[in-house]
This record gives C-alpha cells, structure tokens and sequence, in this order.
C-alpha cells in the first residue's frame, strides 16, 4: 500500500509546497504504513528532487499545461495504479484546483487545509484552521479513500536523501480547457513570494504614505524577507492587493513576522497569528497587536526601523 | 448570461469565537451573521456588473436551513434577482458542493461564481468540487473576469504571480480581492429584496465523508518581550539567540 503525493512542478523540478507535501506524506507512512509515491505532470528532470524527501517512486504524465480537470484524472489513475489509499497535496494555489477535483473522482472523504499530522490510531483524524486561524478542528475522515491538502509552511521540507525511481504513466486525460494566455510574476527582481516567504516585514498605515516604503524594502531586503501590508494600506493603493494579510487578504505562516505601524485589528491578526514568532513596532503601547507579539519595541517606526536596519547590517556582517 | 452566485453565511469578522456543548458546537450567541465576505464583495458583485453590462439573470444559492435567510435577503438586497435555499443540513463541503451541483446541474448557468473561501471552515475548495461534480472548467483565485461572448478572459493568482487564462462558458469559478468593489445596499435594494422570490427546494442525501469532532482555541500567547527603542540591537540579539529565526 503506498501513499499518493500530488507534487507540483515548475521547470521540471518540484516546487518547495511540492516537497513539503512529499515531507509530510514520509512522516505520515511512519504511523499509517506504505512507501510514498508522487505523482507529476509535464516534463521533469530526473526524479523531479522529490526522492529526497521521501519519495520511492515518481509517476509521471507526460501532459504539458494541464489543467486541474486533467490531472484529476491523472491522480484517479494513479491511485488506481498504486492501491493508493490516501491522497496528499498541498492546499497552495494549484492544490487548491487540483486537491477537490481529486477527490471528488475519488468519491473520498476530504479535508482541506490541514496542519499537523493525521493521528490514525482511531479512525483518521486530522486538524484544520477555522474561523480564519481564531480556532481549530478535529476532524474524523471516513470512506475507503481519503484526500488531505496540508497548509503551505505548516510542515516544513526535511530532507531524508534517497532517489525515486521514475515511471511514466499514460492516461487519456482529455483536452485542456483553461488555456493560459499570459504568465506575469509578481516577482521579476527575484524578491520573495509572499505565501512562501520564511521571513516577512509588513507595514501599515504608520508608515504615513507609499512614498515612505523604502525602509521597508530595505529592511526585508537586508533579512531576505518578503514584504506585505495591511488592508487599510492595500484599499488606499499605497502596496498591491497581493501584499495584503489578514482575514480578508492572505494568511501567511512565516517563522518571523514583523508588524511596523500595524495597530493588530483582529482581522489582521487572523491572517498572521499563526507566524512562529511576531514582533511588533508600534509607537503606541495600547496597540492591540502588543498582546498577540512574542517581542515588542515601543516606538517611531521613522526611528526604529534605519537603527533595525544597521543592526541587522551588523549581525549579518558578524 | 445566466449566472449562479453561491452565498454563505459567516460570523461577522470582529465576532468572538467560542465553542458550546463540550467544544463541539460554534457558540452563536451574541454573534452577528453576514454574507461571506468573499462572495459578497467579489463574487456578487462582479455578477451584478456582468449582468447589467450584457443583460441577463443572477441568482444566489445557498445550502441550508431558514435561519440563512436574513443574509440571502442581504445578497437580494445587493441586487441579485432571484435566490435558492437548498434545505439541508450538510455535513461538509463536500456534501453543500454536491447539493449546489445537483441543484446546478440542470439550470444551464453560464457561470458559477463562489467567494474564494468562506471565513468559518477557511477551505477554499468549494468552486473546484462544483465544478468536478458537473464536469466544467474551474478557475481558482479570481481576481478579474471580463467576458466577451461565451468567452471569460481570467486573471488568477499564482504562486509567485499572476496568469491570464481564456475558458469558455460555462464555467465555474472563485473570486478573491480586485475581483470588484463592496457595494452597500440602498433603501430601495432593501425594500425590493422583500419581494423577490427566495425558492426552498429540498436538498438530496449527505454524501459527506467528515465530521468535525471538536474545536479548540489557540493556546494563549505568552508575555510580550518589550527591547528599548534605544538599543534594538537587543531585538536582533533575541531573535538570533532566544527564537532563533534568523
């Protein structure tokens, strides 16, 4: 019996959701047995780098630009190939278009957004963030097959070393019918994506005006952070809607989030509570955000924030 | 154009979150309900425009019981013509997905709108099981829809960027920001949506696979660290050595 991964590709290499999710599906056989194959669509170099989290075996469809319906249908057949009982993907972007449709083919019990481990040892049983990460839920997944899309960031990728032995699987998939036109990426200078971004420096409307965002970038810049804001700041034009966190915009899970003239609304807080650690840089100490941060600086963001930057300067020239 | 806009209900986002009934039940008492805000803002709206650019029908759907029905007459209010209460109690998404499709699936809508995730379960998975269980096009994470015959031009967001993608109707889709504005609802929008018809028809059987067992509340942060703005040095120093981050 093994364990099914949908691992997303990008020029022929898994992406960082992909091995997250090949992670989690390596620590998840310790408790519910079987070895891990990952499925993959289009053209791959090698094994994808997927063996190295803990992939056995990769199947691959041939399929270039294939869209979610497509490798549906690739995944029914692949679990179909294996035995495969269970099914993991990341809950990112594509997951979120490939994960249902898979499970809806697979007539399979399904949970979406998932952090933490399944437990097996009654039934299966996993947890998800609801109520936009003010709470969380256990949930008991029946049925004979079974669909798991896991948080982007909420495991983490652990190398295990090893090498997947690659197939090809063919599979009439049909034709495609989402037919990408344009691809812009947000990130052209080689700035970090948000959703995937281990450090993040946010700001709000503190920060007085657009004009003043270069201390910002500059900062995540010297951590080799991404940059995000508030919603105020987003609804105004200041910072594109994509920077936007919080209940309304995205939810972020990064280990560092530093909050600089953000008053910590709760709508805000539900899209960044779950960062590892949170530091916030607010000039006034009744700002609700103080209560959610783990460290706090009490003061002028045009103060503290160039004094931050040369210290970051200096721990990084130690 | 026939267009289908699926609408939930939410607490309102400053509600409290608390569980009754040994942490098995959401606590709705004193919590104001509203319509999702993603299938308010974007997916309703931008409904609305398409309809009164190029002419035809909006109609809402929404799966479950009676006490959905002040927030389907918000979504009336707005400006939809016509709404769909599917009367079930579904067990997960899964099974409200299966409930819309049925409903859906001989209606011949050119398009099926839903928010991109609802603010209570947070799945965001809703337009992707529609669309499987009625064999359309689906496309996740909306942010502009323009139409041109039965051909939707489609920005949608991508990990690191953004695509420009063409289907053809009909289609499915989830709308997220910049899809469109939030429009309030006028006096006349309110008197109106009184009258306009609100259909109850009887949902199928559950074919959900899940169940929530129970909730639980974040663990209580502990105290903020507070470093002297004088010597954020100190900052840098506790998150390399205490939280070790960086």
């Amino acid at each position: 019996m093994s364990i099914l991964v949908y691992a997303e590709t990008k020029d022929g290499k898994g992406t960082k959701s992909a091995f997250e999710a090949v992670s989690y599906a390596k620590k998840t056989s310790e408790s519910f047995g079987g070895d891990v194959v990952a499925v993959t669509v289009g053209a791959i170099n090698g094994d994808a780098g997927l063996g190295n989290y803990g992939a056995s075996k990769v199947l691959n469809a041939a399929v270039e630009s294939a869209d979610g319906s497509q490798i549906a249908k690739i995944i029914e057949a692949a679990m179909s190939q294996t035995g495969a009982t269970l099914l993991i993907a990341s809950n990112d972007e594509k997951g979120k278009a490939v994960a249902p449709r898979a499970a809806v083919r697979l007539k399979a019990g399904f949970v979406a957004g998932v952090s933490g481990l399944p437990s097996v040892d009654a039934g299966f049983i996993v947890k998800k963030g609801v109520f936009s990460g003010k709470a969380t839920a256990t949930v008991k997944v029946e049925g004979d097959k079974k669909v798991v899309s896991i948080v982007p960031n909420s495991f983490g990728v652990h190398p295990v070393g090893g090498e997947a032995v690659v197939e090809q699987i063919s599979v009439d998939a049909g034709m495609s019918r989402v037919i990408v036109k344009e691809s812009n990426p947000t990130s052209m200078d080689g700035s970090i994506p948000l959703p995937e971004a281990d450090l993040v420096v946010s700001a709000g409307r503190g920060m007085k005006g657009p004009e003043n965002w270069g201390m910002i970038e500059e900062l995540a810049r010297e951590l080799g952070a991404a940059t995000a804001c508030s919603r105020p700041v987003s609804d105004i034009g200041w910072r594109p809607h994509h920077e936007h966190v919080g209940q309304t915009g995205i939810a972020i899970r990064p280990t560092l989030y530093i909050a600089i003239g953000i008053s910590g609304a709760i709508q805000h807080l539900a899209g960044v509570n779950s960062s590892k650690v949170i530091v916030v840089i607010n000039k006034d100490p009744e700002a609700p955000f103080f209560k959610a941060a783990d460290y706090g600086i009490i003061g002028d963001a045009f103060d503290v924030v160039p004094k931050l930057i040369e210290a970051v300067k200096a721990f990084k020239a130690n | 154009m026939k267009i289908l806009v699926c609408i939930s209900k939410a607490p309102d986002t400053t509600s409290r979150i608390a569980f009754t009934e040994g942490d098995t039940k959401f606590d709705e008492n004193g919590v104001q309900f509203i319509v999702n805000p993603y299938d308010e803002w974007y997916a309703l709206v931008r409904g609305l425009e398409l309809k009164e650019a190029a002419g035809g029908s909006v109609t809402t759907v929404t799966v479950g019981g009676a006490d959905n029905d002040p927030v389907i007459r918000k979504a009336l209010a707005i400006g939809a013509d016509s709404a769909v209460r599917i009367e079930a109690d579904p067990s997960d998404a899964f099974d409200v997905a299966n409930q819309i499709a049925d409903y859906a699936k001989d209606q011949g809508f050119d398009l099926i709108l839903t928010g991109k995730e609802t603010i209570n379960y947070n799945s965001g998975v809703m337009g992707a099981l529609i669309a499987e269980m009625l064999d359309l096009p689906y496309v996740a994470l909306a942010t502009k829809l323009d139409m041109q015959g039965n051909t939707a031009t489609i920005t949608r967001e991508v990990s690191g960027g953004s695509e420009v993608v063409e289907v053809s109707t009909p289609l499915v889709l989830s709308a997220s920001k910049g899809m469109a504005e939030q429009r309030i609802p006028n006096m006349r929008g309110i008197m109106a949506a009184r009258s306009k018809p609100l259909e109850v028809v009887q949902g199928v059987a559950s074919v959900g696979h899940t169940t929530i067992t129970s909730y639980a509340l974040p663990p209580a942060k502990g105290d903020v660290t507070l470093v002297d703005p004088e010597n954020v040095q100190e900052l840098v120093n506790l998150l390399h050595t205490e939280a070790k981050v960086i």
